[in-house]
């Protein structure tokens, strides 16, 4: 096995230096070395989307993208889209749109929208169809998930009070040591550190 | 509150990335597996050599069947059949014939690669023609099915259901419609690709599995390991999507195993392509005989099903009996004759998956009706009103009435499709209706406490696998104590900590686990009574606790209120316990009747592309009887995203096979599903109300209802479009195209 390589990659804003495998993808050390796990692994062949993060703004499958490609540039992942806690406007029309269900695709849905409305901020239905064709979703609310675009293109979402979550924490469902820290992304009053 | 659409339970950990999946946790001291396989379906085992792979660096162990207990362990929800590792033969491709645990993931993997196994092919039995052959060789050993008279066939199981003289029925018959019509084998295509955790955890085993029945698995576990429920703990984080694929232990048993022998938590996360290897769908071939009278009048059905399971029986008998058992649907018919069979062949074992069996019945059967109203002249919306069962019809003698006011739900789809208005050139329209029995039996506990500054925690076990289990029991809690939505929370996942749950599935859970919820809530209700009276020095009977408030004449108390006074200087809290159950009935052939009926009826106009075969849903209609919506953004996604996933197996969907038995389209390259760019030009998605089913407020399940009967709704719009009739899935271009070209000229 080839000797690791050291590489710099800013994420999420801030400077990550650190040795990768010269054969790993980004996903692998977007997961494996930073524990950066919002971003997800399904089909390791570019087709499913779910490892969708921006990459120097544009957005790629982070299966695809060796890490060492990465060296120098600068990633956003799905944690990096709060801001102090503040839900971006696109993940609050997500919510607001009932477009999450199981959950597992919409990092890589919400990545592919934040791609797509930065160079198209007010992209028709067909353009939306066509900016997340990459992302598939199973449990294929797919009109909610456009939906949300929709609403977040027009600005008129953001974090807001009068949609409570109705939030709920998970069993800890972790290693026992893990037992006792707070599940505090899940709080919605729980301020999110960005990463 | 209830029928709103307040934001998810879970939801903001789904959009910041915190939520965290079996593959997402972190463990100490982690060991990685990865399974070893052989390229073939059915192989003879020899030799397994590990030498190579234990000369691996950071290679711990590899697990052959000489590692494990002798007979070799094996587990089945209907069968004890499938064993942890195959043993002498493999029964179908993908099978695990050893498993490899080392430090890193690269390691598991080269190690995996180099686990020498001498291997040779053997005949494999992979279609339903070749299944019903007596000449085939046995899928299964027969010993596994000791004093089985069908043990010496690939016929796992053959059903007969059916009532009334079909004899009759063939005599008063004027027009007879007969038919086979056949449907692919799919796979779930979870985003989430199955993941397993293990680990010693004192002096028993910890496992993390993405599991529809948390409880269930902890029962084979200890079962096989011979430890106490007790000692078992499951944890079930929220799945990245189920669709009954995450029913049922798959490889729960063999990291169990490992981890015990390495005395570390081991985590196997499946590849994608390894999944389609793990879940599927069953194949069917199902025949259907339908007589009428000129009027349009069912007499008669005579249906014949053969369903292609595979290598174990899974709970795929289970789905054949279930998904046949109803397979005339909604319909007023005097006389029934339904057989069905599960054949057993070298495939990829199928189990549950949305829809459960009907899918493939009702593609038969509501093709068949549209046939039906071509040859008597009757329009297909009329023939399918003037024989549907009518609320309190006895339409499946022995079984629950007609549940629902269902013509409102056919009316509704065809009003909303336009049905009789005129088409430009080249569209059709197509409409069909889907019934599913819901739940069985079921059995369901929950705690709901009521904390002293008037919050709430509900501990519920269902899994919450994106149909919204933690949102609603948020919005019952809410609703009966007086709590706003978000200060709820329902903690799931635990075998430890939350009480038993059958399971979740059947879309039961808003149903079965919804009613447990409320039974703990009106718990708590009462003791908020007593705990009022006595403060207010009234009689208990004076103390109304409703609609999250306390009432007592014409005045109203806050909850939080009377919980402050209530519980004094100790503070505390009132903790009730709720339970559901709906016992079998052991005489029934289902071993206990519906609890409700999905139904629904799929409205769709399409376009067909004549040079390319290509077909666009240009208008889908979906009307589901939900009894009462819960959650309106809810209700929505899981109604249109069963359509859409119906689109799948419709249009694009199915596995391919080679002769010797292996999938040549593994994986998201050559196995395509629905995406942004294959919906339907325009959805709607209608919710029938009577408040007239079993759960909390009226409600009854709907998370599948909308699969049910796409296939057969689009296959009679193409026919409308074109005049070409297809009666086999999926109606890719290539198969449209061949239609075309083999119409009878008009």
């Amino acid at each position: 096995m080839s000797d690791p390589l050291r590489i710099e990659v800013r994420v999420n804003g801030r400077t990550r230096a650190f040795e990768v495998r010269p054969h790993h993808t980004l996903l692998d050390s977007l997961r494996d070395d930073l524990g950066l796990t919002g971003t997800k692994a399904c089909c390791l062949v570019g087709e499913c989307g779910a490892c969708t993060v921006l990459l120097n703004g544009r957005s790629v499958d982070a299966c695809l993208v060796l890490a060492v490609e990465a060296d120098g540039g600068d990633v956003v992942t799905v944690e990096g889209l709060a801001v102090d806690g503040q839900l971006s406007a696109l993940q609050a029309a997500f919510l607001e749109t009932g477009a999450a269900q199981c959950g597992f695709c919409i990092p890589g849905q919400l990545m592919a929208a934040h791609a797509l409305l930065a160079t198209t901020p007010d992209p028709d239905r067909a353009g939306i169809e066509e900016g997340l064709a990459g992302n598939y979703c199973r449990c294929a609310g797919y009109e909610q998930i456009i939906e949300a675009v929709q609403l977040a293109a027009r600005g008129t979402t953001g974090p807001s009070d009068a949609h409570p979550a109705a939030d709920a924490h998970s069993a800890r469902a972790a290693h026992p040591d893990a037992a006792d820290r707070p599940d505090v992304a899940d709080r919605p009053d729980a301020q999110v550190a960005p990463q | 509150m209830i029928g709103g659409s307040p934001w998810r339970g879970g939801g903001r950990s789904r959009v910041t990335g915190a939520q965290a999946y079996v593959a997402d946790l972190r463990f100490e001291d982690l060991l990685h597996v990865k399974l070893v396989t052989v390229d073939a379906a059915r192989a003879r085992i020899g030799r397994i050599d590990p030498a190579r792979a234990l000369a691996v660096p950071d290679v711990r162990l590899v697990m052959t069947p000489a590692e494990l207990p002798d007979p070799m362990p094996r587990f089945g929800p209907q069968l004890r059949d499938r064993p942890v590792l195959a043993v002498g033969e493999t029964a179908y491709h993908g099978e695990p014939v050893a498993a490899v645990a080392a430090e890193t993931i690269d390691a598991a993997e080269e190690a995996a690669g180099l686990v020498h196994v001498d291997f040779e092919p053997l005949p494999a039995v992979t279609t339903i023609a070749a299944a019903l052959d007596p000449s085939s060789p046995l899928v299964q050993d027969p010993a596994l099915r000791p004093g089985d008279a069908l043990a010496q066939t690939n016929v796992l199981r053959e059903h007969r259901f059916g009532w009334g003289d079909l004899a009759a029925g063939e005599r008063e018959a004027e027009v007879v419609v007969d038919g086979t019509w056949s449907f692919p084998m799919v796979t779930q295509f979870a985003i989430e690709p199955h993941a397993f955790v293990a680990a010693p955890d004192g002096d028993g085993i910890a496992v993390w599995s993405a599991i529809q029945h948390p409880y269930w698995l902890q029962r084979v576990l200890a079962s096989m390991l011979e430890l106490p429920l007790s000692k078992v703990r499951v944890f079930a984080p929220d799945p990245g999507g189920g669709f009954g694929g995450k029913q049922h232990a798959k490889y729960e048993p063999l990291v169990a195993f490992m981890a015990l022998r390495l005395g570390r938590p081991v985590r196997l996360v499946l590849t994608l392509e390894e999944t389609f290897q793990a879940v599927r769908r069953a194949a069917a071939d199902v025949r259907v005989r339908s007589g009428f009278r000129r009027d349009g009048t069912i007499v008669f059905r005579d249906i014949e099903a053969n369903y292609l399971v595979g290598a174990y029986a899974d709970i795929a008998d289970r789905v054949v009996a279930k998904g046949s058992y109803t397979s005339n649907g909604p319909y007023r018919t005097p006389a029934v004759r339904i057989v069905a069979r599960s054949l057993l062949s070298n495939t990829v074992p199928s189990t549950a998956f949305r829809g459960f069996g009907n899918p493939q019945q009702i593609w038969a059967v509501e093709s068949n009706m549209d046939e039906a109203a071509r040859r008597l002249g009757i329009d297909p919306v009329e023939l399918r009103l003037r024989n549907l069962a009518r609320r309190g019809d006895a339409f499946l003698p022995g079984d629950l009435p007609a549940d629902g006011v269902w013509a409102d739900t056919v009316r509704a789809a065809a009003r909303r499709i336009g049905w009789g208005s005129p088409l430009p050139a080249g569209r059709g329209r197509g409409l069909a209706v889907g019934l599913k029995e819901g739940p069985t039996t079921g059995l369901s506990y929950a705690t709901v406490r009521l904390l002293a500054d008037g919050s709430v925690v509900v501990h519920a076990g269902t899994s919450d696998m994106g149909q919204g289990a933690r949102t609603i029991y948020a919005q019952i809690a809410a609703h009966e104590l007086g709590a706003p939505v978000d200060w709820v929370t329902v903690v799931m996942g635990d075998t430890a900590v939350v009480p038993y749950d059958q399971q979740t599935s059947a879309s039961r859970s808003s149903v079965l686990m919804g009613n447990a919820v409320l039974a703990a809530c009106r718990q708590v209700q009462a003791r908020l009574r007593t705990m009022a009276a006595a403060l207010e020095g009234v009689d208990e009977a004076d103390v109304v606790v409703d609609g999250g408030e306390v009432r007592l004449g014409d005045r109203r108390l806050e909850i939080a209120d009377v919980l402050t006074r209530g519980l004094g200087r100790l503070g505390g809290e009132l903790i009730g316990v709720g339970e559901m159950r709906k016992e079998a009935q052991p005489e029934h052939p289902l071993g206990g009747t519906a609890a409700f009926y999905e139904f629904n009826c799929t409205a769709v106009e399409v376009s067909v592309d004549i040079d390319t075969g290509d077909v666009t849903v240009e208008r889908h209609v979906t009307v589901s009887d939900v009894g009462r919506v819960l959650h309106a953004g809810q209700v929505r996604g899981q109604d249109e995203g069963a359509a859409v996933m119906g689109l799948g197996h419709t249009l694009m969907e199915h596995y391919v096979w080679d002769e010797a038995g292996r999938i040549r389209n593994l994986g998201a390259i050559d196995y395509k599903i629905p995406t942004t760019m294959d919906l339907p030009r325009s959805m709607e998605s209608e919710a029938i109300e009577h408040a007239d089913g079993p759960g909390p407020y009226g409600a009854k399940g709907m998370s599948e209802g909308a699969l049910l009967c796409v296939a057969p709704a689009v296959a009679a719009a193409v026919r409308d479009a074109t005049g070409a009739v297809i009666r086999d899935l999926p109606l890719t271009p290539e198969r449209v195209w061949r239609a075309l070209q083999d119409r009878t000229p008009v």
